[in-house]
């Protein structure tokens, strides 16, 4: 759907940006600057509030990503888990350091902090679904997942 | 010793969180006619004598809370529900909402009925995104019985922001800006949401309204430790057996939160400390583990009870190395409003990886500490107030780890 669209739906909903920039997101993985511009249109605020609003939370991004967003978690409960061996192997798999995205603009790799499944740490979410227990083992499969 | 105790959890596993006839059969939606069948004032006279104190970590006597609100004179009244979850290590929330979304949506309809509001949010982490679907088929389920005649719910995510959880942050977040605290006083029950009285209460708070309603709030009162009465749901991570939750009386200990529900340390090791209440929680050496779980026995250690995450480390573990994380993640989460906390969670990180890669001296640890006593007092918000807990706990009770690490 085009993003005008997109943030359309929300027009009466009052304070909603965020719901149209988590909307927007769904689709394009992240908000660039004409997404922000409309936004600011539509809600009737200035644009760099609109933008301080984009560039606040941590899981919008201003800048072009991958499509499926890979987000780690390195709260303490993951990182004494062994966090750092899962970055590690996502790094390895996918040829990128983490903060980076693929060349084929398939995944980006971000940090994150808890994201509330820490009954099976250490955890990872992609495009917010999260997989539990994972191992460096387990990399390459749930990867597989969204490499079609 | 304790035993476990189901009153938030009640219907964990006993029911299809999607079918609303499920939580009807097991009484739901009872305590809403009974509550509205009362006058609103006798209804909150009984939530406060159950001296419920909210469950998202400040432990503000929820009734009292309500009563502000009611008598705040307004046109618009509005109730949120504070699903922000972020403290690191805390799920119980989430575990509320994915089995038991109805007991949510019967406290806050109790709770809009008793201070006069007819517009609710609920404002969910972004982190959660599988809920919405869960939460906005159970307000409908509610809304089509006829539960929600006079009371709307409107579900909002937020989008990755620890601050958010604070309750002023999370009001301007739906209000549509940056996530920041606001300057306190008035408080949300004067001026909250666009500036109408508001109440913000938690998940797990909510959840135990129902009950409350139904039983009695002298019931209630009777659970647990008499100055924070009730259950309280744990999660345990880190170097434990059971990584798993519990819903326990109050006056349960740290000891056999560990050792009874935990089932103790793996692999034959020893215990070395854990930290309770999430990443912003002190760190507790043994000598302290007879202490109940209630918020006043864990303030008068300097611990807190806080959303109730346990995170146990054994022998092994390298505190230096924990708490230098747990600086990151206040420096990543600061919302640079207030320069206390901007630099001061920035300066503590940096003197933390300096320490735990081995070039600090005694007087870096000196500064920490006195950086951490003055952000306490001078950061506007919990967040940076809390953020020195884990460090002064540490360099007061695992001195030796730091000492070990020094040049
Ligand atoms: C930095 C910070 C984060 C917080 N996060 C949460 C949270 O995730 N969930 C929550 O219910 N309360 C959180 N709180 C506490 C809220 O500000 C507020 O006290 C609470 O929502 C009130 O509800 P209660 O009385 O039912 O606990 C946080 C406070 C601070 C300072
Ligand atoms: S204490 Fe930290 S999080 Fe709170 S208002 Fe100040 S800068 Fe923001
Ligand atoms: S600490 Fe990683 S999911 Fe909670």
């Amino acid at each position: 759907m085009d993003y005008k669209a997109i943030i359309a739906k929300y027009r009466d909903t009052t304070g909603g940006i965020l719901e149209a920039f988590n909307a927007v997101q769904k689709e394009l993985s992240y908000l660039p600057e004409e997404v922000i511009a409309e936004a600011a249109r539509i809600f009737n605020i200035p644009a760099a509030e609109a933008y301080g609003v984009a560039t606040f939370y941590s899981m919008y991004s201003v800048e072009a990503r991958g499509k499926n967003v890979i987000r780690i978690c390195e709260s303490a409960p993951c990182h004494i888990a062994g966090a750092d061996e899962v970055i590690a192997a996502l790094e390895r798999e996918l040829g990128i350091l983490m903060g980076e995205s693929t060349v084929d603009g398939l995944f980006a790799l971000e940090f994150t902090e808890c994201v509330g499944q820490c009954q099976a740490t250490p955890v990872i979410t992609i495009n917010g679904e999260p997989f539990f227990d994972v191992t460096a083992a387990k990399v390459p499969g749930i990867l597989a997942k969204f490499q079609k | 010793m304790a035993e476990e105790m189901r009153i938030v959890l009640r219907n964990y596993g006993k029911i299809d969180p999607l079918e609303i006839n499920d939580y009807i059969a097991l009484d739901g939606y009872k305590a809403l006619e009974k509550a509205k069948a009362m006058e609103q004032a006798l209804l909150i006279a009984d939530v406060k004598k159950a001296n419920l104190r909210g469950r998202g970590g400040a432990g503000f006597n929820c009734g009292q809370k309500w009563s502000f609100a009611y008598q705040a004179q307004a046109d618009q009244k509005y109730v949120i529900c504070n699903a922000d979850e972020g403290e690191p290590g805390t799920y119980k929330d989430r575990l509320i909402m994915e089995n038991d979304p109805h007991t949510l949506i019967e406290g806050m309809a109790i709770c809009a009925y008793a201070i006069g509001a007819t517009k609710g949010y609920i404002y969910l982490r972004g982190e959660y995104p599988f809920l919405v679907s869960t939460l906005n088929a159970a307000i409908e389920q509610a809304s089509k019985k006829g539960f929600l005649d006079k009371f709307s719910i409107e579900v909002r995510s937020g989008a990755g922001a620890y601050v958010c959880g604070e309750e002023t942050a999370l009001i301007e977040s739906i209000e549509g800006k940056r996530g920041e605290p606001r300057f306190k006083p008035p408080y949300p029950p004067a001026e909250g949401l666009w500036g109408k009285p508001t109440i913000v209460n938690n998940v797990e708070t909510f959840a135990n309204i129902p009950v409350i309603v139904d039983k009695g709030g002298e019931w209630y009162a009777s659970i647990g430790a008499p100055s924070y009465p009730g259950t309280k749901v744990f999660t345990l991570t880190g170097d434990i057996n059971n990584r798993t939750f519990f819903e326990v009386p109050t006056n349960t200990t740290i000891y056999e939160l560990i050792y009874k529900f935990g089932g103790g340390i793996p692999a034959g090791k020893k215990f070395k400390a854990v930290q309770i209440g999430g990443t912003s929680g002190a760190f507790i050496p043994t000598e302290l583990l007879k202490t109940p779980v209630a918020f006043d026995a864990m303030s008068e250690i300097g611990a807190t009870t806080g959303s109730g995450a346990v995170l146990v480390l054994d022998e092994t573990r390298d505190i230096v190395d924990v708490v230098t994380r747990i600086a990151g993640f206040f420096e990543h989460e600061s919302c640079g409003k207030c320069a206390p906390c901007r630099e001061g969670t920035a300066r503590t990180h940096e003197l933390m990886h300096k320490l735990n890669e081995g070039f600090g001296s005694s007087e870096d640890l000196e500064l920490l500490d006195r950086l951490g006593r003055v952000m306490s007092i001078s950061c506007l918000c919990g967040l940076g107030q809390a953020a020195p807990a884990p460090v002064l706990s540490t360099i007061k009770h695992f001195n030796a780890d730091y000492y070990a690490k020094l040049v």
